[in-house]
């Protein structure tokens, strides 16, 4: 221990702290100044960025003691005297917060720039906040609200938002109201699961596997257990239930005894006093493997020579073949007058959440909770509950899960991390544990996206109508089942792409291999059959000799079209609207359009692609998310859905939707999320389904209250219902009126409830292979990306995208736009940089520095047009957007390096490298990427 | 986890030896940390005993020109202070170019021109500007105040001359450009993976009086082996020809006879390093004689390349 004196947020403070710490540790641990965040600890991510005498540093890496004597500013330091700082304002005004897990590190790089700067452009805000990721907004509203607030703070008045243009905006509902917790967000104040801290809290590690592949020989945790500081160390033997767990198969353990099948397995979990202590014991455990033959790739996975992962599964290494089969696909080809056949890749995607996982389980009697209690920043609460439970062989009800603020999910946060681990060391100890995954650790263990090889065969007739879809893939479905099944069947039900496609027939072969799991990510799989498809139909149209958005036009599904799974679709299918617009929007003023033109070593042009994504589960599942809806006597109302918002906004959704039924102020309405004991099921936060689910939820519930409120009224005011109105807050009747807190406490002194429950049932589908409604709702999206090539380096810029996309409504149009921008620039790493590296089931990237998620640089311009075709079972017309937004981009790009270079590319990420050996070679097709280069 | 025990922060060069020795190898030299304490998480060195901040001693962060058209760049300047530099922007141009696209702000911010140097990777961009000026290292080695040329430093890939659990590296000095002369940086990277340059490349040219010839040109192409080197053969190939686009084109053929880059895991082919050297080569030289003729010369692509 040594004195540091520092003054943090104008206050000085004289600590007494070890010299070994990192002033992100200092701010957190020390002052409890939590609104820092941590998200990776290597330098890579800013979002712990502080300013040192005014410097934006990274406070992950920054020795405590280099502050010595100097001044920091952090979040928490922003607002002055609860008036927030410009920054902060406009931050909230511009909708540039969703996850909140980056704003504070993204407003004080922002604060640094305009200290210095007060009037920047977008390239200085650009270059200030280059090494300050977000992985939610896309950086257009942050670059807004920065110009805005600078606009503000020369005391020339924030700029105006751009706020898309919506049809029949209601009370509530259409209206751009802020999101929930967002002021919490920008202050620091907003908690997520690593900013609780209980007394007596023990910090936990978990140990992986050694080997990929391997058989348990022996593990020996008698030194660990005796290192001074460690509580307790747990391995299978010690899982009080049924050692598995799984959101769709349970064949994933807890803790493995036998064997290990990713390097992500967890072997042992140890808790003591501190992290240090934990990650030290760790070391000690001592375990003896076999090590076993590794299966690398999906295609080895289906070979009789590779080893069977998983003994009890009925089929093998196949973890399940999913089929489409859709008119005569040989007849269908004989009318072809154009087939093309070409096989894609695509690889491992991370979700890179900045917010790595976090959980921390609480014994019952301490800290005031009477059950296990878990608070874990969960993408589905009662799936948690149910797998703890199981696990910890008690029953749901003596398990609770408190969601807390999530940082980003993605899908990446639905399978069991840390929950099941924590509820054992936290039942072991009798005290409070924490369980927070660096972020290498992240990396490693969670599930990801499905890397596919796509074989793809399209046929089309002369004049362009599209006749046969024919497609075999291939997914590498990882150690554990997860939700393979389920994405993968997206992946092949949408593998005809957005089209009338009479003929169809298609193959897909989920794997098991000793890679990390796959499961769900925004897209849900029809990313990866969307680059296939979209870029077969350039190939096609070249082909025919038409021009690719008219041949699209052609075969655009519309009102009335079969689907290949055998559904008619009734309504909603906005997706000609989509292209109109954009193609709208891609003529140039003097109409002279051109899709690729070159100026200098500068080739420059357009590509277009289309989509259509599912809204909720479907295929048969029961899709119902329940709600309570509760009035006050303070007026205000409170609506409780256990579905999660992890940025993506569902809280402001649902709280909208009861604002608009009961005609109230939305600031009288508040959420309360992810609770077991306290929300009732809203079902996983997957499938774009929340918006229309826990939405419609909402929507019906406060309806159900507002009866019941009428009624009571109707005999207060001793007026007829019928005649009542809401109007902002009140109940009115010609001249009469109650306040509705009034209204609730007259209720509540005449023994009436002013709180109803209800669960929704969305409408029914139908399994795949029963033809029938496999979905209650579709998405629609068209994406154009305008590209610069270097056709000297082969390095690729998107300039612009242009966007279209038919979400029926947009119950609340900034953040809607938020989700498209972010889903668009998520999209654009999917396609140009990310990729996840795994090298015989060992993963290369095994650290943040090696995976390039897109920064603030790479932001394109991004003119977004929502199309809303209502779908008149969602909550006012609404569907998806979370991944209707994600799907075509990849494909529009590589559509438009196409034309800019004459080179097509079949495998993602594009890699500059080959990309321009390609041109100088003079061939017109790349297959490789750039983890091929070795 | 902890990564040190101590930290110390002396504010003379005699004080940071003495710690260092006393420490005997269990504490190392710290000045921005971005390579250091990141290194030190990933776990490739042990835990250290004690870190040694060198960017409170007076002669490791200044920044100065003197009468003799020289500059002394102190090792604990960071790259944010050599991007914000006049002098440096006009007359290191390149320095200026390389040092500002190192990392992001937050990185620049900290992180040192010594620190780049006493790294010793093949492409370390600050230290592939120094090389074409031909700076001079100032050092503590063994207890001796020494001066060796900048090339002298690299033993092997992050393998620097000096050991920074004993030894200091104080500054840099280096001639700024004067008439007829200007040097020129630029890098190509890839979107994906690590952040390392698939190749960068500086350039610094002297033209004759009458600015139609190349008097003398250093060249700094990196990585092209273990450590930074300069294309000598191609440096020879410039001496003495108008300083045209033909003579240009004509070293680009030199450099690709004689330099053979790798294929690198992950990062670049050599066929396409191959292109890059001759595209590099084209765009930093063209650049640097347009530089000269004009004694005009605005950095470019600071912090977005
Ligand atoms: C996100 C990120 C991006 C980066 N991008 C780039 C990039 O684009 N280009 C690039 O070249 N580098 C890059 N780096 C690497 C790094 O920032 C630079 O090499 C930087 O110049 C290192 O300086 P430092 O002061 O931080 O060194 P430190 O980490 O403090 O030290 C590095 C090494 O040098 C020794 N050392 C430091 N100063 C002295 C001294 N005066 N005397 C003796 N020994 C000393 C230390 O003991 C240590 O071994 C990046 C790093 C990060 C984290
Ligand atoms: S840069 Fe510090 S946590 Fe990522
Ligand atoms: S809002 Fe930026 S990471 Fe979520």
């Amino acid at each position: 221990m040594s004195k540091l004196d520092i003054t943090v947020n104008g206050q000085i403070h004289h600590l007494d702290v070890p010299e070994s710490r990192t002033l992100a540790q200092v701010l957190r641990y020390d002052l409890g100044l939590t609104g820092t965040k941590i998200g990776c600890e290597e330098a890579e991510c800013g979002i712990c960025t502080v300013l040192v005498n005014g410097t934006p540093v990274n406070s992950c890496i920054f020795p405590a003691f280099k502050a010595q004597g100097r001044e920091v500013e952090t979040v928490e330091g922003l607002a002055h005297n609860g008036e927030l700082h410009p920054i902060q304002q406009n931050f909230i005004e511009h909708g540039a917060v969703q996850c909140g897990f980056c704003t504070p590190g993204l407003m004080m790089t922002a604060t640094a720039l305009l200290n210095e700067n007060p009037d920047p452009d977008d390239h200085a805000i650009k270059v200030a906040l280059k090494d300050t990721y977000c992985r939610c907004t896309g950086y257009a509203s942050v670059i807004a609200a920065i110009k805005s607030a600078a606009s503000e703070m020369r005391g020339e008045g924030p700029l105006p938002v751009n706020e898309p243009d919506v049809s029949e905006p209601m009370h509530a509902i259409s209206r751009s109201v802020p999101p929930q917790y967002v002021r919490e967000k920008v202050t620091g104040a907003a908690k997520y699961t690593d900013d609780y801290f209980f007394e007596g809290m023990l910090f936990a590690r978990t140990l992986r596997a050694a080997y990929p592949h391997a058989r348990i020989l022996s593990i020996n945790t008698e030194k660990a257990k005796a290192f001074p500081g460690v509580v307790a160390v747990l391995t299978h033997a010690d899982v009080p239930g049924d050692n598995l767990h799984g959101l769709v198969y349970r064949d994933w353990p807890v803790l493995c005894g036998d064997v290990v099948r990713y390097m992500g397995d967890a072997v042992a979990i140890v808790a003591a006093e501190t992290e240090d202590i934990a990650a030290e014991a760790l070391t000690l455990i001592e375990v003896e493997y076999e090590p076993l033959p590794v299966i690398g790739d999906p295609k080895f996975a289906h070979s009789p020579e590779a080893p069977v992962l998983h003994s009890k599964h009925p089929t093998g290494n196949l973890l399940k073949h999913i089929k489409v089969r859709h008119g005569d696909i040989e007849q269908g080809f004989a009318q072809a007058d154009y087939i093309v056949e070409r096989e894609y890749r695509t690889p491992t995607v991370e979700h890179a959440f900045l917010e790595p996982e976090c959980s921390i389980g609480i014994p019952p009697g301490v800290a005031g909770h009477e059950k296990l209690t878990i608070l874990v920043g969960s993408q589905i609460p009662y799936q948690d509950r149910n797998q703890i439970a199981l696990a910890m062989g008690l029953p749901e009800e003596k398990v609770r899960v408190i969601g807390t603020l999530i940082g980003g999910g993605f899908g990446g946060k639905e399978d069991i991390t840390g929950q099941i681990h924590v509820a054992m060391l936290a039942q072991a100890t009798g005290r409070p544990v924490k369980m927070l995954y660096t972020r290498q650790e992240s990396l490693i263990v969670h599930p990801k996206r499905h890397a596919t090889i796509i074989r793809m065969k399209t046929g089309a007739t002369k004049d362009g109508k599209l006749v046969a879809v024919e497609a075999e893939l291939y997914g590498d479905g990882g150690a554990y089942a997860s939700l393979s099944d389920k994405v993968m069947t997206r992946a092949t039900t949408h593998a005809t792409g957005p089209y009338v496609v009479p003929n169809a027939k298609i193959d897909c072969y989920a794997m098991y291999t000793n890679n990390p799991p796959s499961g769900a990510f925004r897209g849900f799989g029809v990313t990866q059959s969307a680059f296939a498809v979209e870029s077969n139909m350039d190939i096609l149209a070249e082909m025919i000799g038409i021009d690719p958005i008219e041949f699209r036009r052609i075969n655009a599904q519309k009102v009335g079209t079969t689907t290949a799974t055998g559904q008619v679709l009734r309504e909603s299918v906005g997706l000609l609207e989509t292209l109109r617009h954009v193609e709208h929007d891609m003529m140039p003023a003097d109409g002279d359009f051109r899709w690729a033109w070159r100026d200098g070593h500068k080739a420059y042009a357009w590509g277009l692609a289309c989509a259509y994504k599912n809204t909720g589960l479907g295929g048969g599942a029961p899709d119902r998310a329940e709600a309570e809806v509760e009035a006050f006597e303070d007026g205000s109302v409170e609506v409780r859905v256990a579905s999660a918002d992890m940025g993506q906004g569902l809280a402001h959704v649902v709280a909208q939707c009861t604002a608009e039924e009961l005609k109230l102020p939305y600031h009288r309405v508040r959420v309360l999320l992810c609770d077991t004991d306290l929300t009732p099921n809203g079902g996983p936060t997957t499938a774009s389904r929340q918006t229309f689910v826990s939405g419609n939820a909402a929507r019906v519930t406060s309806a159900l209250l507002r009866e019941a409120l009428t009624r009571s009224a109707a005999e207060f005011l001793d007026v007829p219902p019928e005649t009542l109105y809401y109007e902002e807050g009140l109940l009115r009747h010609n001249g009469k009126s109650v306040e509705l807190g009034t209204l609730v406490g007259w209720m509540k002194a005449n023994g009436l409830s002013s709180k109803v429950r209800h669960e929704y049932h969305a409408p029914a589908t139908q399994p795949l292979g029963t033809g029938g409604d496999m979905h209650f709702a579709f998405s629609y999206a068209t994406q154009a990306a305008l590209v610069e090539v270097d056709m000297e380096t082969g390095a690729v810029k998107v300039l612009r995208i242009i966007a279209g996309t038919d979400i029926g409504r947009a119950i609340n149009p900034l953040m809607l736009q938020g989700q498209v921008e972010g889903g668009i620039v998520m999209a654009m790493g999917n396609c140009l940089t990310e990729s996840y590296i795994v090298e015989n089931g060992v993963p290369w990237t095994n650290l943040l520095s090696r995976y390039k998620m897109p920064s603030i640089k790479h932001a394109p311009e991004i003119i977004s047009h929502l199309i809303e075709d209502r779908v008149s079972t969602g909550p006012y017309g609404a569907k998806g957007v979370g991944e209707i937004c994600s799907i075509n981009t990849s494909p529009a790009i590589c559509n438009a390096i196409y034309h800019a270079t004459g080179v097509r590319i079949f495998s993602l990420p594009v890699d500059q490298d080959a990309l321009l050996r390609a041109i100088r070679a003079g061939q017109t097709e790349v297959y490789t990427a750039w983890h091929d280069v070795r | 986890m902890k990564l040190w025990n101590h930290y110390h922060t002396p504010h003379s060069i005699d004080q940071a030896i003495a710690l260092l020795n006393q420490y005997q190898g269990k504490a190392k030299v710290v000045a921005g940390g971005t390579d250091l304490i990141v290194e030190l998480r990933e776990g490739h060195h042990p835990i250290q005993e004690a870190l040694i901040d060198v960017t409170q001693i007076p002669e490791l962060t200044s920044l100065a020109a003197d009468d003799n058209n020289e500059i002394y760049v102190g090792a604990g300047v960071t790259h944010s202070q050599i991007v914000k530099s006049a002098v440096l922007a006009a007359r290191a141009t390149c320095l200026v170019e390389s040092c500002g696209v190192v990392g992001g702000p937050q990185v620049r911010n900290v992180g040192t021109l010594g620190g780049n140097v006493a790294h010793a990777l093949p492409a370390g961009d600050g230290t592939t500007s120094l090389v074409a000026l031909d700076a001079k290292a100032e050092i503590i080695m063994n207890g001796q105040r020494r001066v060796v040329p900048i090339l002298e430093m690299f033993r092997g890939p992050g393998q620097s001359l000096i050991d920074s659990t004993r030894d200091v590296i104080i500054g840099f000095r280096f001639a700024l450009c004067g008439d007829n002369e200007a040097t020129a940086f630029k890098r190509i990277m890839r979107p994906q993976g690590v952040a390392l340059p698939i190749l960068g490349c500086a350039t610094w040219v002297r033209l004759n009086p009458a600015q139609t010839h190349f008097e003398v040109a250093r060249l700094s192409i990196a990585p092209i082996g273990p450590t930074p080197g300069r294309a000598a053969e191609v440096e020879a190939v410039l001496i003495g020809q108008p300083a045209t686009d033909a003579a240009i084109e004509h070293a680009i053929e030199t450099a690709l006879q004689i330099l053979k880059p790798r294929t690198s895991k992950y990062r670049a082919t050599g066929d396409y390093r191959k292109e890059m050297i001759a595209v590099l080569l084209r765009r930093t030289l063209q650049l640097a004689v347009q530089r000269a003729r004009t004694g005009q010369a605005v950095p470019e692509g600071i912090g977005m390349e």
